[in-house]
């Protein structure tokens, strides 16, 4: 559905050159959900920006949906545009106009109807939960309801693809989690594929499919949210990983646990889709004589099933725990022994 | 009570007031309007930035905002001449009216158009808009309170300023005040004629107060 190659970005200013994107090449497929994760200044905005053309690769191509964006004419941009909507941070609705209308906006902007306009509205108003709201104006809404009538307007042109570029940054973590079920409904009602950036873990590992980290305009890792959520490579990667509490590098917490559980053997199971929804350890629990202790852990819910890692101390006969931790390995959970005090 | 005030003729100089006020502010609107959006468009990058027609067209807005209104009008004197055919009555101040107020309202409406967020113009740009689609379904109505609170305001210049052009050979309520009142030294016809003028700038602020309250949606 996209494809970049070789894309870069540098604006020329008084300070000298700044490279805001910096040879990227990637390819986002159609119907995924694919986020682009990086601080402030990564160069994911400008990024996003380009996939719409907002801005301008300074060299390398991109194709969207078939059409090589800077082989474009003005008006063939437009029609590319119509198809490649956008949700922004600020919301950037006009305040001038009510839900209705502003829905409306880029229906008008190419001539639709005004009865077809009308229908369709009444559609979105529906889709996105603001049914009832049609006739209130942007400043009488809250900042949930405000993205809801941003996402709307983006969705009213029935487009391919959907750019979100912060959508949630400026919303409270319920808010934030609400925007993104409507994210994910929209994605499998209409399989439209969404490319977001953001600088939260938590909204990749909760809707995307896919994700890209970026740092000083290079794609530095990406990969299968659950791969670079168990698999971190690059530290800006582990960095982000931390941030939503998946306890990963824990070289400094087993010395603490080790210290705290001198008996037993303390294992490190690492979760991964449906693995996590099977009663894996009760079972393996049963059928070998050894009992447990749950130490710490994290599961978390995202697109591709629960991920997670869990510390349980197992206290028993060593080659029991032995054996216990082979079928637990069996059942494809990922096992790390980490300490071998018995 | 006001002895020296002949009421017919104080109602026809007020009604000339209010038609050089209404027919100047008309045609202050309509050019203001178009010179500021030619300001605003040519100094914004999202929309069509071109430095050169920018500098012109600044520098006549700023010449004739700073040009005193008395002097303006003796300056334009040849100009009336030609243009209206004489240098006396109502009709003969209306080019110096709308060259005086129309580049005064035209920075009004080019910081009207700056107040618009820019990201309101980039979505509508990602949405596939044209320039001129932005200009009349994004600027205008985004700017629309401040463009009307702005006239207002322009509106209650232009009525001190045909006052101004009264004293020089217009008509109105001005003319009157000064050539009857002030010339003759007639107190109380002064005094009339400028509780009128003051009442069509109340009438004046009063609508346009009230247009900006409905228009106004940024709050809630």
């Amino acid at each position: 559905m996209i494809q970049l190659r070789n894309v870069a970005k540098w604006f020329d200013t008084k300070n000298g050159r700044v490279q805001a994107v910096d040879d990227v090449s990637l390819t986002i497929e159609s119907g995924e959900i694919f986020g682009i994760i990086g601080y402030s200044g990564a160069g994911k905005s400008t990024l996003i920006r380009l996939l719409n053309r907002l801005e301008s690769p300074s060299s390398g191509t991109i194709e969207v949906a078939g059409s090589e964006l800077t082989k474009l004419s003005p008006k063939e941009l437009r029609g590319v545009r119509k198809n490649v909507s956008m949700v922004f941070q600020h919301f950037n609705l006009l305040w001038s106009r009510t839900v209705a209308e502003n829905i409306s906006f880029p229906l008008e902007l190419i001539g639709v109807p005004a009865s077809e306009r009308k229908r369709r509205v009444t559609e979105l108003v529906e889709l996105v939960g603001l049914a009832g709201r049609e006739d209130s104006y942007p400043s009488q809404l809250s900042g949930g309801q405000k993205q809801r009538v941003g996402i709307a307007r983006a969705l009213a042109t029935n487009p391919e693809v959907l750019l979100c570029d912060e959508a949630t940054s400026a919303l409270d973590p319920k808010t934030t989690d609400s925007i993104l079920e409507l994210l994910v409904d929209i994605n499998k009602k209409l399989g439209l594929t969404i490319v977001l950036i953001t600088h939260e873990m938590h909204v990749i590992q909760k809707i995307c499919h896919r994700v890209a980290v970026m740092e000083a305009g290079k794609v530095v890792e990406i990969g299968q949210v659950a791969d670079v959520f168990q698999h971190p490579e690059q530290p800006i990667t582990k960095e982000f990983v931390k941030q939503i509490g998946a306890v990963d590098d824990m070289s400094l917490t087993f010395e603490h646990l080790k210290a705290r559980y001198p008996s037993g053997q303390i294992v490190k199971l690492k979760f991964l889709n449906e693995t996590a929804e099977q009663p894996i350890l009760s079972d393996v629990l049963k059928t070998h004589d050894i009992g447990f202790n749950i130490i710490g852990g994290n599961v978390t819910q995202s697109q591709v099933g629960a991920l997670g890692t869990l510390f349980i101390q197992l206290i028993g006969e060593p080659a029991e725990v032995e054996r216990a931790i082979a079928s637990i390995r069996s059942q494809a959970v990922e096992v790390e022994v980490e300490n071998d005090v018995s | 009570m006001f002895p020296n005030v002949d009421w017919e003729i104080m109602l026809e100089e007020t009604w000339q007031t209010i038609y050089m006020t209404l027919v100047a502010g008309g045609a202050t609107f309509a050019f203001g309007l178009a010179l500021g959006m030619i300001l605003y468009v040519t100094n914004e990058p999202l929309m069509m930035k071109n430095r050169s027609i920018y500098t012109v067209v600044s520098a006549f807005v700023n010449v004739f905002r700073s040009i005193p209104f008395i002097i303006l009008i003796i300056l334009l004197i040849p100009f009336t001449k030609i243009v209206v055919g004489t240098i006396l009555g109502s009709t003969a101040a209306l080019p110096a009216l709308i060259i005086g107020a129309a580049p005064f309202y035209a920075r009004m409406v080019e910081l009207a158009l700056r107040e618009i967020d820019r990201g309101v113009i980039e979505a509508a740009e990602s949405m596939g808009a044209t320039k001129w689609q932005i200009i009349y379904k994004v600027l205008f109505p985004e700017a629309l309170p401040a463009i009307v609170s702005g006239i207002t305001v322009t509106l209650v210049a232009i009525v001190g300023y045909t006052a101004m052009a009264g004293v020089v050979g217009g008509g109105g309520l001005g003319n009157l005040a000064f050539l009857d009142g002030f010339q003759r030294s007639r107190n109380d016809v002064t005094f009339v004629a400028t509780v009128l003028i003051l009442v069509i700038v109340f009438v004046i602020q009063f609508i346009g107060d009230r247009l900006v309250t409905r228009i106004d949606k940024r709050s809630a």
